[in-house]
């Protein structure tokens, strides 16, 4: 498809610099050549997104700058007790891994679904669906311990009520955006399993029928999941 | 650039893709389709109906303004209902959800030549998610204490407190509710016309052959996409210090002698989130308007359009400049002088494109075989509106006559023209210019004029006076002005006629609803192409045209949508989707 793309395109003579980038992308029929539909809609998609949690991490840096009280230190609000001696930030290293490590296996599921290995792609995005609900798991216990603890969205004995109120909300929005990939992980493993992909089975709801590929923009999502966790972990666990 | 021609394009991409979905009842078929077009109609005729709702509440408005003290079930706290729930549903129910959801759907398949949006299925979600944050909407009407008093900007901290109605009752909890569902529901759809128009469209129909109209709904909702989420997250926030008492935007504050629980939150920053999504929400608006009226225009003067390469990138240069203005609506906040002076200039650089726009549109009239069809009267009076509507706007994105005119009658004139009257214009047109495709038959003529002349000058007489209420320092949103110096009679009398204005144009769109359903079985049969038009929508084998639009083989199209009165061509149009030189073409190259 990408070689056939390409001859095509050579053979016509294009105008150059700025006027040919823009005919490149004003071309026929479609501005993004290989890109399907779904994958096209998905990255928009996400785009949108960012911007959602861009404007959520704007707001709550603005609040944490704005404030004239004291910032609870998350080094010492995030540290577990463990063997004695408090361990900063070390629920949190284990969920960011955790949840990179699902990143991996998923690239994995892709890997092998583009090779039609049904088994081995279902597994994997069995496994990275199990790794996305372990971090919502380990989230809803840093969320009990710190409510155990006194925080609360209105306040917190700490400092700024401001950081119990962004720090439920962001994790809070995350963590709903990893239940719903960890819920359609689930879907389409089931359909790689049951080989819908290979039998062309449309679709219950919307009578379409899905591709392998479907596991690539399954993959996206999960991908921009991890990266904006990347993003919170920054900027609210080690500012 | 390249005369595309099927051999050197890229193999056929749709057919594997797009699988129709073949409905089996009546129900799959009219109500719960995934047809592009039924959708479009149903997004249209609930926007249309919420809209009814809204300019009822514009009458209310002037019941009271025009007598004041005459009416008394109309309270300070009705009014404040009455406007914030006027201006909320013409915004972003009514104007974006019609613009979008109405004329997106149902002409972005048509025009760039595809079957149906890419997705039928996540489309149908979208109008149902849509309806139902209609539905909450109009649910607030009917909550303990009624809908929300905040002022279509829901301000806080006076959004959620006690004074204001609707604030610690159902009325504020609904409204931002509803907003919320509503940019879910859009995002659905939005996606879809986004991936349509850059994926889908037909063989030859490159982006630089679009009609305008898909251009300026294209971009609109790539900027819906991108602004959306700052109001999303702005009400996801003002939910949470409603409900959960956090202090996102709630100061430290005392009402009536009592400190409340709230600290340390920031109004402004709502401030900044609402407009960095309310100032491109006005482009969102604007620019499907500029994209149908340039189609409007080159149709009916039966002339190219002037200028189209200049036309997409103006349409492309406000999008993107519409993002860095957001602050002028903030003057008034205390911000710091640099910002307002930075914010100040990219306001007045937008007005370069946006003058490039009215210059083509004019250029393009210009020596034309004008043809004063009712979508070309509307056509026409858009463009003498919105130039005036633009123009106050010049004053208001100057810092320094902001300041003195800010939240005053001048500010409510000038956005109705420009945001209001304007695109409602250019929505009347298309309704008329697009009715026969829709129905196979043609709106009444006669009440179509009637129609025209009362809502045009009418709009004129209502916000042309306001100006001058404006300038003598009359403020906005003040439910009585009876006891004020600046109101001197000729002001109470001014305000009198503007609201009998108003009353008049209400009743002349009651008789354009008789004509859009009375046409629907009585009106003259239109054929399939009766403004002997060039794009594709006209060309279907059926009018209206079938679930899956082209028949069995989608067009080709070998040329741009502009092809009028060519020298030397048989006919004085020369749809796409015909092969073959007639002459010189003025298509760009």
């Amino acid at each position: 498809m990408a070689e056939t793309t390409l001859t095509h395109t050579s053979q016509m003579d294009r105008p150059r610099g700025l006027r040919g980038i823009a005919a490149d992308w004003a071309s026929d029929q479609r501005a993004f050549k290989n890109v399907s539909w779904g994958k096209a809609m998905m990255w928009i998609f996400l785009l949108s997104d960012t911007f959602i949690f861009g404007c959520f991490l704007l707001s709550y840096m603005t609040a944490r700058i704005s404030t004239r009280v004291p910032w609870p230190n998350p080094s010492e609000v995030f540290a577990l007790r463990i063997g004695g001696s408090e361990i900063p930030l070390i629920l949190i290293a284990i969920m960011t891994f955790v949840l990179i490590s699902s990143s991996g296996t998923m690239a994995m599921a892709v890997n092998f679904g583009y090779r039609r290995d049904r088994r081995k792609t279902a597994i994997l995005m069995l496994l990275t669906a199990a790794l996305g609900a372990t971090f919502v798991g380990m989230q809803a216990f840093e969320w009990t311990k710190l409510i155990t603890e006194g925080v609360r969205p209105w306040g917190n004995p700490w400092g700024a009520a401001q950081f119990g109120s962004c720090f439920f909300m962001i994790t809070g929005f995350h963590g709903t955006h990893v239940t719903i990939g960890v819920i359609f992980l689930i879907i389409v493993a089931r359909k790689v399993w049951r080989g819908d992909f290979d039998t062309g089975r449309p679709g219950f709801f919307t009578s379409r029928r899905g591709r392998y590929e479907n596991v690539e923009i399954m993959g996206l999502y999960w991908h921009f999941v991890d990266l904006v966790w990347v993003f919170i972990f920054a900027f609210f666990y080690l500012w | 650039m390249v005369d595309v021609t099927p051999a050197d394009a890229v193999p056929p991409a749709e057919v594997a893709e797009m699988e129709l979905y073949h409905p089996h009842s009546w129900w799959t078929k009219y109500v719960f389709s995934q047809d592009a077009k039924v959708i479009a109609v149903q997004y249209s005729a609930t926007a249309m109906a919420i809209g009814l709702v809204a300019l009822m509440l514009s009458w209310l408005m002037r019941l009271q303004l025009g007598f004041p003290g005459t009416f008394d079930f109309i309270t300070p706290e009705a009014y404040y209902q009455f406007i914030t729930m006027h201006g909320m549903i013409m915004v972003i129910y009514l104007l974006t959800a019609l613009f979008l959801g109405g004329f997106g759907n149902y002409l972005i398949p048509l025009m760039v030549g595809a079957r149906d949006m890419v997705f039928p299925y996540v489309n149908m979600l979208s109008y149902w998610v849509y309806l139902l944050a209609v539905l909450v909407l109009v649910s607030s009407f009917f909550a303990p204490g009624g809908p929300t008093g905040a002022g279509w900007t829901l301000y806080p901290p006076q959004a959620i407190m006690t004074g204001t109605p609707g604030g610690q009752d159902w009325g504020i909890i609904l409204m931002l509710s509803s907003l919320i569902l509503f940019i879910i529901g859009f995002t659905m759809g939005g996606l879809n016309y986004v991936v349509t128009v850059l994926q889908g469209r037909t063989r030859g129909m490159t982006l630089m052959r679009l009609p305008l109209t898909v251009w300026g709904i294209f971009t609109a909702t790539v900027m819906a996409l991108l602004a959306f989420p700052a109001l999303f997250v702005a009400c996801v926030m003002m939910l949470l210090d409603r409900l959960l008492g956090t202090s996102f935007f709630m100061p430290a504050i005392v009402e009536m002698g009592e400190q409340l629980q709230h600290n340390g939150g920031s109004p402004i920053l709502f401030q900044h989130l609402f407009w960095f999504f309310g100032h491109p929400e006005v482009y969102i608006v604007a620019l499907p308007a500029f994209g149908i009226v340039s189609d409007l225009i080159s149709t009916h003067a039966r002339k190219n359009i002037f200028g189209y390469r200049m036309m997409v990138w103006a349409i492309i240069a406000i999008g993107a400049l519409s993002f860095v203005v957001w602050a002028h609506h903030m003057y008034v906040s205390g911000m710091n002088p640099y910002f307002g002076f930075f914010f100040a200039t990219t306001t007045l650089i937008i007005a370069v494109p946006t003058a490039i726009k009215v210059y083509n549109w004019v250029l393009t009239l210009w020596r034309g075989d004008i043809h004063l069809t009712i979508p070309m009267l509307f056509a026409l009076a858009f463009i003498v509106t919105f130039v005036n509507g633009g123009l106050t706007g010049l004053f208001l994105g100057n810092v320094v006559v902001d300041v003195p005119l800010s939240d005053t009658m001048f500010v409510v004139a000038h956005f109705h023209m420009v945001m209001g009257v304007a695109p409602i214009l250019v929505i009347f047109g298309a309704i008329y210019h697009w009715y026969p495709k829709v129905t196979g038959r043609m709106l009444d003529e006669t009440l179509g004029r009637f129609h025209f002349w009362i809502t045009f000058l009418g709009a004129y007489l209502i916000f042309f006076p306001m100006h001058y209420l404006g300038l003598m320092g009359v403020p906005r949103r003040y439910a009585e002005l009876t006891d004020m110096n600046i109101m001197t009679e000729s002001a109470h009398h001014l305000n009198s006629f503007i609201s009998i204005m108003a009353f008049i144009v209400g009743f002349a769109q009651m008789v354009f609803l008789f004509n859009l359903i009375w046409s629907i079985r009585h009106g003259r049969e239109a054929g399939g192409n009766p403004w002997r038009a060039t794009t594709l929508e006209w060309q279907t084998p059926e009018t209206p045209p079938a679930h899956g639009n082209f028949g069995k083989e989608l067009p080709i199209v070998y040329r741009w949508a502009y092809d009028y009165s060519v020298p030397g061509a048989k006919e004085d149009f020369i749809p796409q989707n015909v092969p073959g030189s007639f002459g010189p073409s003025r298509e760009p190259a």
